[in-house]
Formats: structure tokens, C-alpha cells, sequence
């Protein structure tokens, strides 16, 4: 358990969500990663909750500057309108006072609770398997408010609606971002002919997409058609660490092995069947995920549910902007996606991701998906600019 | 009385078989939400009478539903069977699909007690309130096959035993609406105590709910969740190939249980998975009501047009466990064990264990005759074997071939290959049974994540939570497989805007905490203690089949002790792992029978 700990905290740094994180695990007795005055109530909190994790932090920039403002603005109920909160998180309940009793009230409904006292922001979430479980809702909540500060910001800006309050922390969040990367990675060049290749090549380019920010690290998915196999990231997996997590899947209806794999299979299946692609890579780049959501059609009967209903033909430059749910279901992306990627090099899903496709390796795949999210991010400023 | 019956009907249907009464119990609101319903109510009332032998008049037979049941809830049509078991001498409890929760509870029932013994075979039919005890002395005998071409009748649910349990099989299984089973610890047994051959429910009533709108973002929520769970919804998983499409996974990660347990990988399992089963058989989807992944899969095919094909247990045991390669055989075996009534996963570790102890080289021929001299008791080794395989195997004074906790066979997962499982399966309260903390869904399938499941580290907690989890499940009552992709979050909302009883998955979990730790009380007041707890030599001792890169060795008995200990201080048992006083106290649990 010490070492899960360790890990989990030694990712949130990492993944640059939080510089100083305080992680717990329990199995018969409690492991924290360091000591810290906010324990005796965090263990009040794992006392009164049926779990057995629990990280709690003050998130780093721009979440930290994000977090300040959202919490004002939506004082009791962030909920942000990306696939992450959707479908997982629903939305993150806000609080006031960093005290077990309230803690427990939100954080036994929801996966996570923030608590905005003063000026201090704490995000605190659980795990009931693993601490694995708390860092995903973490990173999830910060995505999902990054998502939605970026996007309110724009569709304020349209309305003539911004307040001098949003334009400093706008502007404070701007400052603290990361500059967009503009070289790619040199990855193996392709095409790949054995199981070996494809895994290490796979491996490669999920580690690089989580370095370059395109995706959180339990989020996207990436596959190789070698054949008659899809080699594919299995479900809830780390992009950055996908050893011993690909699954071989046969598409000639011989074996279910491919059970594990990743939920999107079925689109990536398709993909391959419709088009001459060996690579698919797909991440949740945050510009292409907010310009996807990006809509002056305020009028429009399908407001509220652009991500199962646009019917829109909404493209950023060339890449089109499809609705689609995660998985088979009948608003499935695997309905939308694979007709919408023929002759493109990648598809955007409404406030979803981006998905970019190659026919020999990563390195195209990566390029797309990089030039694609450093479009969407000059065109989101352009887009300010104009307003 | 209930006070505000949302959800639940606020009746339960007491039926004594010695005097042929009928009367109806209204439990208090604080029952009801103690205990919820399904396993949890059950079990509430089987505490009272649990010390009493599995056989004796006044031991309960229980069938209960949930509050979720017959609502929009999605897969909350199951419901809970549960008595003594004959085959363990632990709680039997068993989550069996089909119609007949949502039936009885149309029918303005929330569970039935059954108390007494029927001097001769009856059957017990309802239709909304009037209830009648009726003469079943032409269906003695009769398969359930027969029996449900005779009594089955538009949407009328049907449960029955076969001759499994009238011969005395303590493996036999309650049939329902012909396709599902209450298949473990025998509870089909029970029935034949009570000369109960068959219960048939048809309802007219709808259920109460307290908040539709509320309820029906809860199940969008939950479909949600289930479209993006590649194991129930994908290409490969459950709605479109059943519970077998964990066949491959389960050889590919070297945890087949294969020729008893002796080896984890079947070289032949590529040629028998479900893609082989599904060109042959041409399943169709069926599933229980009000469920959409439809995991059950009938047959198709010429020769098997209407047959329920095997599930995972079964495909995995008829195959690997006892070297049979032959598909036909595994469909036949499976018919023939639903016709008996009897619980596929027991039926084929006995056999496997009698083809260790016997020397036995290929049963493949023997197979068919043994499951029917099993069924029928016709010979004196088929009634051996119809004892099960602890029976069986300490009558041969080979007590390590029984691959079995409690007496209960173990299901189609080595332990070696996942550490939480070997925990799990230890400590089960009704023997070794791979549902009651499922930890394949994290050591294996990666959900909620994954967990390194080559460690005991954290499992002990884990299993305990996932414990409480599966028992609230339970007693929603809801399919267990459905939080693959859903959680506790979402079926809170749902049990709220049903009932009305605002609740949390937290709080849900406190009351699952409760009602296992019952279970846990009741096997103590049995005499069952750590040494129960445990499991075959062999795990220990014995490595597995490494391969793939993927090495399994034998089971590290002092971790897996110390393991065994966290749990106990988790779960608030003392260190010989029985119920105390203080922790029932704590639970709102009585330790005094009274």
C-alpha cells in the first residue's frame, strides 16, 4: 500500500496537478505519503466512509487560478458539460468549510468534493479499490473545470458577458499555461510486421502523448491494425504506461481475448474496415475539446444535448466535430466517428476528444493530433480576439 | 408497517406447508430499510431459525425481491432464494434472474416465507392476492423441462425443482422460467425438503414510485455507463457472446482451472470459446426482465433450438476442469443438469474430483451416464457423488481432491492467478463462491481499475468493501454484473427516487455492512470459524501452469494468513474470525436469538 501511495502521489506532481499532494491508503491500518496538519480531519473522513483511499490537494496553476474562480462562480455545484463529467463524474459539489461533517455529506453522494475556504482550494477524492480510482477522479476534475472555465470564458465573450473578475483570472490562467509544444518526437517508423514492433511502437506513442499533455494519463486510446489484429490500449488504462496493458484482437471473429480492450474498439474496428489506416491514436487535447463545445447557435433546439443530437456540419478548418457517447450505446461514437474519419486525418467527438489516424505509424498519428490541438488552441484565442 | 410503500409493497407472503396457512406480514419501515429487501430481508428472517438443521419443519424457505424490482431501474428483475444450505451447512443464498422478482412483486409481494413441511409434493401458485397450496403429486419426478411445458403460461413466472432434488442431491438447483438457476449450495434441496415442487407467480399491480423524473436520469446515468463498459457492451463481452466471453481471458491469463485444479491452462481453449460456440449454436439473446444487456444466450442451431446455452462456470468446468474437449458434450451436460436441476459448477468439480480420486482417464464417455445416475440417485456412486465433493472425496479419505471451500466447489477462476480471489473465495459465506466479492472485475476485466493481482496488498479491505457492495446489490435487488460499468453512485439515485428514502452509496454500503456481517453472525452460531476459511492444500503447495510471460506459483500461505487477519480486524470479526457482540451492536444487529 506504501508503495501505491507513493506512486499515485508521485503522478499527481507529475502530471502537474498538484506540487504538494496528500495521499492515503487503507487496508487494516492507514499509509499516508507525508505528514500534514490536514490529517486528523481527512481521517475523520476516511473514518466515516466505506473506502480505501483518499487524496486530498491544493491543485497547482492554472487549476489552482481556475478553481478560485469557478468556486465563485458556481458557489455550490460546478458541472461542467465535457464527456468526463457525463459520464463519470456527473458534477463536483462545492463547499465551504474544510470540516469532516461537510466533507462526508458531498463525498459520500459524488466522487469528489472541492472545498474553497478563504482563498485556500483543496480537491479532495476517494477510492474504494485503489488509490488508482482517487487520482483519476482528481485529474478528471481538474480537466473537467479547465474544460469548462476555457469554454464559459468564450461563450461569455459572445454574449458581451465577461466580468472583470473572469478577465483576471483569465488572463492569470493564460499566463500559467504551458507554451504549445511545436516539434514532434521522433517515434519508430513504421510499417510495423510483428507483435514486437507494435507493442513497443504503441508503448512509445502513448508515453509521449501523455508528456506532451494531449491526454491525461487514464484517458485516450491508441491501436495498430497489423492484418487481421487490432492491437489496442486496454480499458482504463495509462497511456504512459501501457506495458503488459495492449490487447491483440482478432477481426476475424476467432476470440473474445479482446474483452479488456479499451472501450472505443468498436469504432477503432470500424475505422480499420472502412479505411486503409494501420495507426489510430486518440486523446483529450483541451482546446479540441473546448472549441468542440464551442457554438453560437444559442437558439438551437438541441442545446443542452449537442453531444448525442448536433446535427450540425461543424468543422474546425478540416476537421469535422461529431456528437457520440463513449461506447456502443446507440448515441454511440462508434456510430458518428468512423464515417466522419474517412480521407481526414482526424475527427473531433463534442467534448470528448480528438481521434487522428495514419496509414504507416505514430508519427503521423501524433503529428495530426498535435497540429490539430496547436489549431484549436490558436484558433480559441483568435476566436476571444474576435469577440 | 411500512409507512410510505414506494418501491416496496409493504407485505410479505407467510405460507406454512404444516397447516396450509396463509397470511400476510407487514414488517416495520425500520425493517425495510435495515435490511432493503432480497438477501437482506431474507436473511433477516432466516436469522431467527438459522441454527436449526436445513431439513428441520421449521427452517425457512425464502424468496424475496427488492425495491428496485419492477421499476425502470435497469436489470432490477432478480431476486434472492435463501434457506440453510445442505450441501455447506452455511447460509444458501442465491441471486437467481428470470421473471419471477418482477412477478411477485407485481403481484403485491415484497418476499414469501415458506415454514413447514407438505405432507406430499405441492405447488404453491399465486396470482396477485389469492394464493393457493396445490396438489403437485403428477409432477414428482418430472424434469423441469416438463414441468414448465405443462405449467409455464404467458408471462407467468415458474420456479421447479427436477428430480436432482428429490433424489436428495445436495448440489441441486431451483429452475426458473426454464432458461435461469438458482444454481449454488443446494437450495433446490430445500425445496424437496418441503415436498415443494414448483412456485408459480403471476402479478397485475405496478409498482409505486415516489419520484419517476428522478428515477429516469438515474437509469439514463446507468445506460450511460453501460454503453462505455467494453465488458458488458463491446464487441466482445457479455450482451453479445454471455458470460463465456471470459473464456479466452481467463486461459490466456493462465487462471483456467484445468484437470482439477492441478493445472491454470487448457491447451485446447482457443477451440472451445464462445466465437466456437456461437458458429455452432447460432445463439439468440434472451435476459432476465428488465434487463438490456441480455447476457443469456438460447440456441439456434438444429438440435439445440431452444436451449440455454452454457454459461462461463460451465464452459470453463465441462471443458478444462475435466479434460473434455468435445462441445457437444458441454451442451448436452448442461441440458442435462437443467433438466435434473442441478448446479452445473458443483456437478463438474464432483466429477472432476471422482476422476482424480478414480484414476480416471477420459470420462468424456462416462460423462453423460454419471450426470444421470447423479441426477436420478439411480446407483450407489451416482448418490456419492450427488453428496458432493468433500463428501465424496473424505469417504475416500482423499480430502484434498475436493477443490472446494465449506463444501462448496469453486467456480472457474484460479486463485493463483488472482491473490484477491483466493481471499475472496476463503471467505465467502456461503463457500467458495467467486460473486460475493468478485474481484475478477478489478484483478482482471481493470474496473472500477485494475489492481496487481499477483499481491495481497490492499486486498483485504477491498474484498470487504466489495463484500458490502454485492450485498446491497442483493437486496436492491440488481444484477451484479451491470457494475462493470455502473456503480453504487448511480443505483443510490435510483433507490432514492424509488423509494423516496434518501440515501447515499455510502449509505447503501453501511446497510450492506450489516447485512453480511449477519451472514457472517449466522455461519458463527453454526460453529463456522477460521479454520472454514480456508483453502484447498493443493493452492499452496502446487504451482500453476506459467506461460505467456506470466508466472504462476503456488499461493504464499503466510501472506494469504496475514491477509485473512487484516480482514478480520476490517470486518470486525474476532481473530478467529467469528461475529462479536460489540461489532453487532454496532451494525444494529442482535446477538441475542430472541
Amino acid at each position: 500500500m506504501e508503495q501505491l501511495v507513493k506512486k499515485y502521489a508521485g503522478k499527481l506532481i507529475s502530471a502537474g496537478l498538484a506540487e504538494n499532494p496528500l495521499v492515503c491508503g487503507l487496508d487494516d491500518e492507514v499509509v499516508w505519503n507525508r505528514p500534514d496538519d490536514d490529517i486528523p480531519i481527512l481521517e475523520q473522513v476516511l473514518g466515516g466512509m466505506n473506502i480505501n483511499s483518499l487524496i486530498c490537494v491544493e491543485p497547482a496553476e492554472p487549476y489552482l487560478t481556475i478553481f478560485r474562480f469557478l468556486t465563485s462562480r458556481y458557489p455550490e455545484t460546478i458541472t461542467p458539460g465535457d464527456c468526463e463529467t457525463r459520464t463519470f463524474l456527473h458534477d463536483v459539489p462545492v463547499i465551504r468549510d474544510f470540516a469532516s461533517a461537510s466533507i462526508l455529506t458531498h463525498l459520500r453522494e459524488r466522487k469528489s468534493v472541492v472545498v474553497a475556504s478563504d482563498n485556500n482550494i483543496r480537491l479532495i477524492t476517494f477510492g474504494g479499490v485503489s488509490p488508482e480510482q482517487a487520482f483519476v477522479s482528481l485529474s478528471s476534475v481538474c480537466f473537467s473545470a479547465f474544460v469548462l472555465f476555457f469554454a464559459d470564458y468564450l461563450a461569455d465573450c459572445r454574449q458581451g458577458t465577461i466580468t472583470k473578475e473572469q478577465q483576471r483570472a483569465f488572463d492569470k490562467a493564460v499566463a500559467e499555461l504551458e507554451p504549445p509544444h511545436r516539434t514532434t518526437p521522433v517515434l519508430a517508423t513504421g510499417p510495423f510486421n510483428s507483435e514486437q514492433q507494435v507493442y513497443q511502437a504503441i508503448i512509445e506513442a502513448g508515453r509521449f502523448t501523455v508528456d506532451y499533455g494531449l491526454v491525461d494519463s487514464y484517458f485516450g486510446n491508441i491501436s495498430y491494425r497489423i492484418s487481421q489484429t487490432i492491437y489496442i490500449s486496454q480499458t482504463g488504462s495509462s497511456l504512459d504506461a501501457l506495458v503488459g496493458c495492449i490487447d491483440p484482437c482478432p477481426m476475424d471473429d476467432s476470440s473474445c481475448a479482446g474483452i479488456t480492450a479499451s472501450s472505443e474498439l468498436v469504432a477503432h474496428d470500424e475505422i480499420y474496415k472502412n479505411t486503409d489506416n494501420r495507426a489510430i491514436l486518440h486523446g483529450h487535447p483541451k482546446f479540441a475539446v473546448i472549441l468542440s463545445m464551442d457554438c453560437s447557435d444559442f437558439d438551437c433546439i438541441n442545446r443542452g444535448q449537442c453531444h448525442i443530437k448536433c446535427t450540425g456540419k461543424r468543422l474546425i478548418k478540416d476537421i469535422p466535430i461529431v456528437p457520440g457517447e463513449v461506447g456502443t450505446g446507440p448515441t454511440g461514437l462508434c456510430h458518428t466517428l468512423p464515417p466522419a474519419i474517412q480521407n481526414k486525418r482526424g475527427v473531433i467527438v463534442w467534448g470528448h476528444g480528438l481521434f487522428t489516424v495514419a496509414r504507416k505509424d505514430f508519427n503521423e498519428a501524433f503529428k495530426h493530433l498535435l497540429e490539430i490541438e496547436n489549431m484549436c488552441r490558436e484558433e480559441y484565442f483568435a476566436r476571444a480576439r474576435r469577440c | 408497517m411500512l409507512t410510505s410503500p414506494n418501491g416496496w409493497t409493504g407485505k410479505i407472503l407467510h405460507i406454512d406447508l404444516d397447516t396450509a396457512s396463509i397470511d400476510a406480514l407487514r414488517p416495520e419501515t425500520e425493517v425495510y430499510h435495515k435490511y432493503i429487501g432480497g438477501k437482506g430481508l431474507a436473511g433477516y428472517y432466516l436469522r431467527p431459525k438459522v441454527t436449526l438443521s436445513w431439513n428441520h419443519p421449521r427452517m425457512p424457505l425464502l424468496i424475496f425481491t427488492g425495491p428496485l424490482v419492477g421499476t425502470a431501474a435497469p436489470t432490477s428483475g432478480r431476486s434472492t432464494i435463501m434457506s440453510r444450505s445442505p450441501l455447506t451447512g452455511t447460509i444458501a443464498d442465491t441471486s437467481v434472474g428470470g421473471r419471477i422478482g418482477f412477478q411477485l412483486k407485481r403481484a403485491g409481494w415484497d418476499g414469501i416465507v415458506i415454514t413447514g413441511q407438505s405432507e406430499t409434493p405441492c405447488g404453491i401458485e399465486i396470482d396477485d392476492d389469492k394464493v393457493r397450496i396445490v396438489d403437485a403429486g403428477e409432477l414428482w419426478g418430472k424434469d423441469t423441462a416438463t414441468v414448465f411445458s405443462l405449467l409455464a403460461d404467458g408471462g407467468r413466472s415458474v420456479a421447479t425443482i427436477g428430480p436432482a432434488a428429490e433424489n436428495g442431491v445436495c448440489f441441486a438447483a431451483v429452475m426458473v422460467d426454464k432458461h435461469h438457476v438458482a444454481g449454488r449450495t443446494g437450495i433446490g434441496l430445500c425445496f424437496a425438503a418441503k415436498k415443494l415442487k414448483y412456485l408459480s407467480v403471476q402479478g397485475s399491480s405496478k409498482v409505486r414510485i415516489h419520484d419517476r423524473k428522478k428515477l429516469y436520469a438515474a437509469r439514463e446515468e446507468i445506460l450511460r455507463l453501460t454503453a462505455a463498459s467494453p465488458i458488458l457492451m463491446g464487441q466482445h463481452g457479455f450482451s453479445c457472446f454471455g458470460t463465456g466471453s471470459i473464456y479466452d481471458l481467463m486461459d490466456s491469463r493462465r487462471m483456467m482451472p484445468t484437470d482439477n485444479f492441478r493445472k491454470t491452462h487448457f491447451d485446447r481453449a482457443s477451440e472451445l470459446n464462445a466465437h466456437a460456440y456461437k458458429k455452432r449454436y447460432d445463439p439468440g439473446k434472451h435476459g432476465c426482465m428488465g434487463c438490456h444487456i441480455r447476457c443469456k444466450k438460447i440456441g439456434r442451431s438444429a438440435g439445440y433450438v431452444g436451449s440455454s446455452m452454457p454459461e462461463f462456470e460451465t464452459m470453463s468446468h465441462f471443458t478444462a476442469l475435466i479434460d473434455n474437449t468435445d462441445m457437444d458434450l458441454v451442451m448436452q451436460a448442461n441440458t442435462l443438469c437443467n433438466h435434473y436441476g442441478m448446479d452445473t459448477i458443483s456437478a463438474a468439480a464432483t466429477l472432476a474430483c471422482y476422476k482424480e480420486i478414480s484414476g480416471t482417464k477420459d470420462l468424456s464417455g462416462r460423462l453423460i451416464p454419471l450426470l444421470e445416475e447423479i441426477g436420478q440417485g439411480s446407483t450407489e456412486l451416482g448418490r456419492q457423488l450427488g453428496k458432493g465433493s468433500f463428501h465424496y472425496a473424505s469417504s475416500h479419505n482423499q480430502q484434498t481432491a475436493s477443490m472446494s471451500v465449506k463444501g462448496l466447489e469453486l467456480p472457474a477462476y484460479d486463485p493463483r492467478g488472482a491473490y484477491g480471489m483466493s481471499l475472496a473465495y476463503a471467505l465467502a459465506t456461503r463457500g467458495g463462491c467467486h460473486l460475493r466479492a468478485y474481484p475478477v472485475s478489478h484483478e482482471i476485466l481493470r474496473k472500477p481499475v485494475a489492481t496487481d493481482r499477483f499481491t495481497f496488498s490492499g486486498k483485504a479491505r477491498i474484498i470487504k468493501i466489495a463484500e458490502d457492495q454485492n450485498a446491497i446489490v442483493d437486496s436492491l435487488t440488481a444484477c451484479k454484473f451491470i457494475f462493470l460499468g455502473a456503480g453504487l453512485e448511480e443505483y443510490a439515485g435510483a433507490f432514492s427516487a424509488v423509494t423516496g428514502v434518501a440515501a447515499t452509496a455510502q449509505d447503501l454500503l453501511k446497510v450492506g455492512e450489516r447485512i453480511y456481517y449477519l451472514e457472517r453472525l449466522m455461519n458463527s452460531l453454526n460453529g463456522f470459524e477460521a479454520k472454514d476459511d480456508d483453502l484447498p492444500g493443493r493452492f499452496f503447495t502446487e504451482a500453476g501452469t506459467s506461460g505467456n510471460g506470466i508466472e504462476v506459483r503456488p499461493l504464499d500461505r503466510e501472506a494469504f494468513l496475514e491477509a485473512r487477519s487484516r480482514y478480520y480486524r476490517i470486518r470486525g470479526l474476532d481473530e478467529d474470525g467469528r461475529a462479536t457482540k460489540e461489532k453487532s451492536k454496532e451494525l444494529g444487529l442482535a446477538w441475542n436469538n430472541s
